[in-house]
């Protein structure tokens, strides 16, 4: 799926996304009990009568979840809702222990806001439709078929301990009128919630882990018709890159049923991170009829608004605010923002610019070499051995010649696998870069003497040559050498500089 | 599915049962049927002052804002809680295959 | 010492305080009662023989440790209805799809009457889920009344009233949602209070309507009711319908009534629950007992409450559509009966299985209108409609209170029905709620007090019960006015009981 096919779709349909958000709060205790909310436990060791849903057991609101559904909602410019109930959502599940969720249905906590994304260089804003608080499921394991998935299973095992978990769903409205641009703004979306979410700290925000899931809604019109289309709603959806992948896929198949003369089935389908294609999910041919009705077990919610206004004026700055403050002081274009926003480094980079490296060095790094390991460890940069501080201190000894470029890498190679700092490194590796003339020649010399024909080529004035030789030296001294000298060195035994 | 009012067939009783998880046998989806057939005329009768100005009471109690402090508390043994199940396997609940995807 | 199966709760509290006799010895003896006659009256799923003698026991101790007794029910004997769970002691709700689930927890009640030094004798018989007025409902066969063996106890907590109109118990807790414990009072010739909605926490209480169900106390007299009541009430942070509010002063309420001074009273009776489908001997006895209150200084004068009369159809579209819900989770995943699962069905089939299999067909039944009542394209009609008549039903009853401290009516139309006489016809016994309904939909306190006998087609003296209804947290007022009539009328019923 190339993105010229995108812009030839958004030629003859108009693509509007749609996203459900999923986000697993970080609070000390589960939503409707005090069980811990943590991962990674041995399971259902984390459950009570509670969230087992035991016969007599009853659900309390945690203060703590409430409070945060109600600031996530104010950053994103939501009404808070002055009354409004939690619903049962009716269905039978084997990680649901009550067979029911408590969620709510038409009395969302918070409704009507928006988040304005930066998609190459313009404004998108992504209308909000609501934010409202649920419980999460248990989890379920399938044991018998090919991959471990429900198809073909012999049997399955259920694990509690997520149950309860307090979830947060943020729900967008239709976005419309982003044309060859959806797969981004649905990614562009995906990536400024998490900056904010986890800027509000009500949320570790890891894909990964599952404690932020997101299905995305896909639906084309033919240009112009204003007529809204099927939509597909497409779930696991595990990355930021699968967001936009997976949007990307469904408008191609999408117009390539409409361009058949097809239609287009309501359906819920599953992502593959192999193939980056969707395929359908269970065939039901109705809707399940949930059958909400208030949860009678629980008492409305009535925020105060002195409350709220109080939670309002504690929010910390947007992220978007963030970057445009950041913007200015590291000297960089809205692209470049943009990159850094996308790589997740835009703290980072201020860190290290805050430790006196340059604007210009710290965004190199961290976008370039740094992102490079952290992709290929499988982690987050903030999670990488070195921090903002370290990274400064490797500019700053390349800047006073004290590393070359190569030699700096090296450094930071050895900071992240043992962890100790930039100059403990240097000097136990012996990284400095060589400058010393009389150490130096002796490497030109054998240099020279090994490679007769390339000496006789620069002699000759073929300085390029040259180059060959100190590639040589180089590599005799481990990269330590500095390069100009070298080459200096060479031409000037060879008579040539 | 019928007017309200109107009463409810068969056909209807057997589906509810259906999305209820209740495998009913043929006999008692007749008894069934003509049972709450009858119920149901007689309870639609709410509809008489179920007037739209009316606002629905869902709680007897005029609380608000129940809530508890985000603090953990003592969760239950595990072995306590699977000794209760009827099926269990390397410390989760074990259940048949599971025909439907994940909701 | 006299019978001690023959005395109240209040009284077997005292002489143990005073030494005059043990807890073992009063446990022991109400367990030899229940052994010579709970093979025809079956109140009992499940005696704890065990857990009784250690709670009598812990009662024993403390006393000759010298300190004070725990409450003014220490040592006194209780039946527990089996919707409240017990930690370590079998639950069945009446189902056989909880058969053999042991609660790794306990109730909220159940702690409190550990905490009260009350001996706990056993689990008692009840219409499945705690839907029916007669026991008949049960998956383990009906309870019978101790005044008529052929008849029923009345339900859905018909063994924990038989229990203690038997003499199995003084003390019995039931839970009401349309009038479970008022009813078998009535029929049984005993007290039964149905507190104020949040009154008594629910934690713990196997839930059938939550928005509708509420523990409390069965006792012969009032007073014990009161102290019983006292024993459980109060706000639990565990429960969010919990009341946080003090326990209104029920025995003081009870003790001042029994003075027998009920001048400035305001009684109104409540026209529209009376007429068609009472018996005479009801409607009698009521009158008479509206007599003495008049007599003891009260005014009578009636009051139209036009919105109770669609109490009956509210009730059976919002507590089926509730419990639709609340019993979605028994379907043999986490404990409890597994039926089917021979490893060539799927989940789904298991679960269908083993509900069929579980489940009574009442409870079928009300999952079936409940799951119709929620359907999307009915909920307005149905469900949506029935909390409206919620709402006129709130507003009839503060209506009323604006010009009445109480509301009285007939617990319940006719005396005990024979076994059998409505088992196969829903609305005939649908009909035994017809006067408990309205307090039930509106959340306040309601307490049934014997008022005398009446006899229908054939049978012998039957008891009936006098419903006394107060606004919301004004539990006080019933007990007030159910001691005055229970003074008047020279004690408990239960005197008059023929011997079993």
């Amino acid at each position: 799926m190339t993105a010229t096919l995108t812009e030839d779709v958004a030629a003859r349909y108009d693509p509007t996304i749609g996203l459900e958000t999923h986000v697993e709060l970080g609070t000390a205790s589960k939503m409707f009990c005090g069980c811990p909310a943590t991962f990674g436990a041995e399971p259902n060791t984390q459950v009570c009568p509670v969230c087992l849903g035991l016969p007599g057991s009853l659900p309390v609101a945690n203060a703590a979840a409430v409070e945060s559904t109600v600031r996530i909602g104010l950053a994103l410019n939501c009404t808070i809702a002055e009354w409004c109930r939690f619903a049962r959502k009716n269905y039978f599940y084997p990680d649901m222990p009550k067979n029911f969720q408590i969620s709510q249905y038409d009395e969302p906590l918070c409704t009507d806001g928006w988040l304005d994304v930066e998609v190459g260089g313009q404004v998108v804003r992504v209308g909000i439709e609501r934010v409202h608080l649920e419980e999460d499921t248990g989890k379920t394991l399938h044991v018998g078929g090919a991959t471990g998935r429900i198809h073909g299973a012999d049997h399955s095992l259920v694990d509690y301990n997520r149950a309860g978990i307090p979830l947060v769903e943020i729900v967008t409205k239709p976005v419309t009128g982003t044309g060859a641009l959806a797969p981004q703004v649905a990614r562009a979306y995906v990536t400024e919630l998490r900056e904010l979410l986890r800027g509000l700290g009500v949320s570790d925000v890891r894909m990964e882990q599952g404690s932020l899931r997101c299905d995305v809604n896909v639906s084309l019109s033919p240009a112009g018709s204003g007529v809204l289309g099927t939509r597909s709603e497409t779930k696991n959806v595990n990355s930021l890159r699968s967001v936009e992948r997976a949007v990307r896929f469904e408008i191609a198949r999408q117009a390539a049923v409409l361009d058949a003369g097809g239609r287009v089935v309501q359906e819920t389908r599953h992502f593959h991170e192999d193939t980056g294609e969707t395929t359908p999910g269970r065939s039901k041919e109705e809707a399940t009829d949930y059958r909400y009705f208030p949860e009678p077990d629980l008492v409305p919610l009535a925020p105060h608004p002195e409350w709220v206004e109080a939670l309002r004026s504690t929010l910390p700055e947007l992220p978007a605010v963030r970057r445009s403050r950041l913007a200015e002081r590291l000297g960089a274009t809205p692209f470049e923002m943009e990159s850094m926003a996308n790589a997740g480094v835009v703290d980072l980079v201020a860190s290290t610019v805050d430790a006196g490296a340059s604007p210009a060095e710290a965004r190199n790094w961290w976008l370039g070499y740094l992102t490079q390991q952290a992709n290929a460890a499988g982690v987050e940069p903030t999670e990488l051995a070195i921090g903002p501080a370290q990274v400064a201190r490797v500019i700053e000894l390349v800047a006073d010649g004290t590393l070359s470029t190569g030699l700096a890498r090296q450094a930071v190679g050895g900071v992240l696998e043992t962890g100790a700092d930039v100059d403990t490194v240097v000097a136990e590796r012996g990284l400095r870069r060589v400058s010393d003339v009389d150490a130096l020649a002796a490497a030109v010399d054998e240099a020279i003497a090994a490679q007769p024909d390339v000496a006789e080529k620069v002699r000759g004035g073929k300085v390029a040559a040259a180059g060959a030789l100190v590639g040589v030296v180089m590599k005799a001294t481990r990269g330590q050498a500095d390069p100009k000298l070298v080459r200096e060195l060479v031409l000037s035994r060879l008579g040539a500089g | 599915m019928s007017e309200s009012g109107a009463g409810i067939t068969r056909d209807e009783v057997a589906h509810l049962a259906l999305l209820a998880r209740l495998a009913v046998t043929d006999e008692e989806l007749d008894v069934f049927a003509g049972q709450l057939d009858v119920i149901l005329g007689s309870v639609a009768r709410v509809q008489e002052v179920a007037a739209p100005e009316v606002p629905p009471t869902s709680h007897s109690v005029p609380l608000t804002n129940v809530l508890r402090p985000d603090v953990v508390t003592p969760c239950l043994d595990r072995d306590a809680v699977l000794a209760a199940a009827p099926a269990a396997e390397d410390g989760r609940f074990r259940v048949p295959r599971i025909l439907d995807e994940e909701a | 010492m006299a019978d001690l199966t023959r005395m109240t709760g209040a009284e077997l509290a005292a002489v143990i305080a005073a030494g005059e006799t043990s807890a073992g010895e009063v446990a022991r003896a109400h367990l030899d009662r229940i052994g010579a006659v709970d093979d025809r009256v079956r109140a009992f799923l499940h005696v704890d023989e065990e857990g009784a003698m250690a709670a009598a026991r812990a009662v024993d101790d403390r006393r000759a440790a010298g300190a004070e007794p725990v409450s003014p029910l220490a040592g006194v004997p209780l039946a527990l209805k089996d919707v409240i769970v017990t930690e370590g002691v079998p639950t069945t709700c009446g189902s056989r799809i909880l058969s053999g689930w042991v609660p790794p927890y306990d109730a909220h009640v159940t702690e409190r009457l550990k905490a009260a030094g009350i001996v706990v004798l056993g689990k008692t018989n009840m219409d499945e889920f705690a839907m029916g007025s007669s026991t008949e409902n049960s998956a383990f066969g009906p309870s019978h009344n101790p005044w008529d063996l052929s008849r029923i106890p009345g339900g859905s907590s018909g063994g924990s009233s038989a229990a203690v109109s038997a003499f199995e118990a003084p003390l019995g807790i039931g839970t009401d949602t349309g009038g479970s414990i008022r009813q078998p009072a009535a029929v049984t010739g005993i007290v039964g209070h149905k507190p104020t909605y949040g009154g008594v926490s629910r934690y713990g209480l196997v839930a059938f309507s939550s928005s509708l169900d509420q523990a409390g106390p069965f006792a012969r007299t009032v007073l014990d009711a009161a102290l019983l009541h006292e024993a459980i009430a109060g706000h639990d942070p565990r429960d969010s319908t919990s009341i946080n509010a003090p326990v209104p002063p029920v025995s003081a309420a009870a003790r001042q009534g029994a003075t027998g001074d009920l001048s400035g009273l305001r009684v109104a009776v409540v026209r529209e629950l009376s007429g068609e489908g009472y018996e005479p001997g009801v409607e009698a006895t009521t009158r008479d007992a509206l007599a003495r209150l008049e007599k003891l200084g009260a005014t009578v004068h009636e009051v139209s409450c036009p919105s109770f009369a669609y109490a009956l159809p509210a009730y059976y579209l919002i507590a089926p559509s509730e419990c639709s819900s609340n019993l979605a989770r028994f379907d043999g995943v986490r404990y409890g009966l597994r039926v089917g699962d021979d490893g060539t069905r799927s989940l789904e089939t298991v679960m269908s299985l083993t509900r069929e299999a579980g489940f009574g067909p009442e409870v079928k039944r009300r999952i079936i209108l409940g799951t119709y009542a929620l359907s999307s394209g009915y909920y307005e009609a149905y469900y949506g409609s029935a909390q409206k008549v919620r709402t006129l039903i709130v507003r009839d009853f503060a209506r009323a209170f604006t010009g009445a401290d109480v509301l009285v009516s007939p617990t319940t139309p006719t005396v005990a029905f024979p076994i059998g006489e409505r088992v196969d016809d829903p609305i005939a016994m649908y009909a035994a709620d017809l006067c408990t309904l309205p307090a039930s939909l509106a959340g306040v306190p309601a307490i049934s007090v014997p008022c005398g006998l009446a006899r229908s087609k054939g049978s012998g003296d039957l008891p009936v019960g006098l419903q006394v209804m107060a606004p919301a947290l004004a539990d006080d007022r019933c007990y007030r006015v159910a001691a005055a009539l229970e003074a008047d009328r020279g004690g408990p019923l239960t005197g008059e009981a023929p011997a079993l």
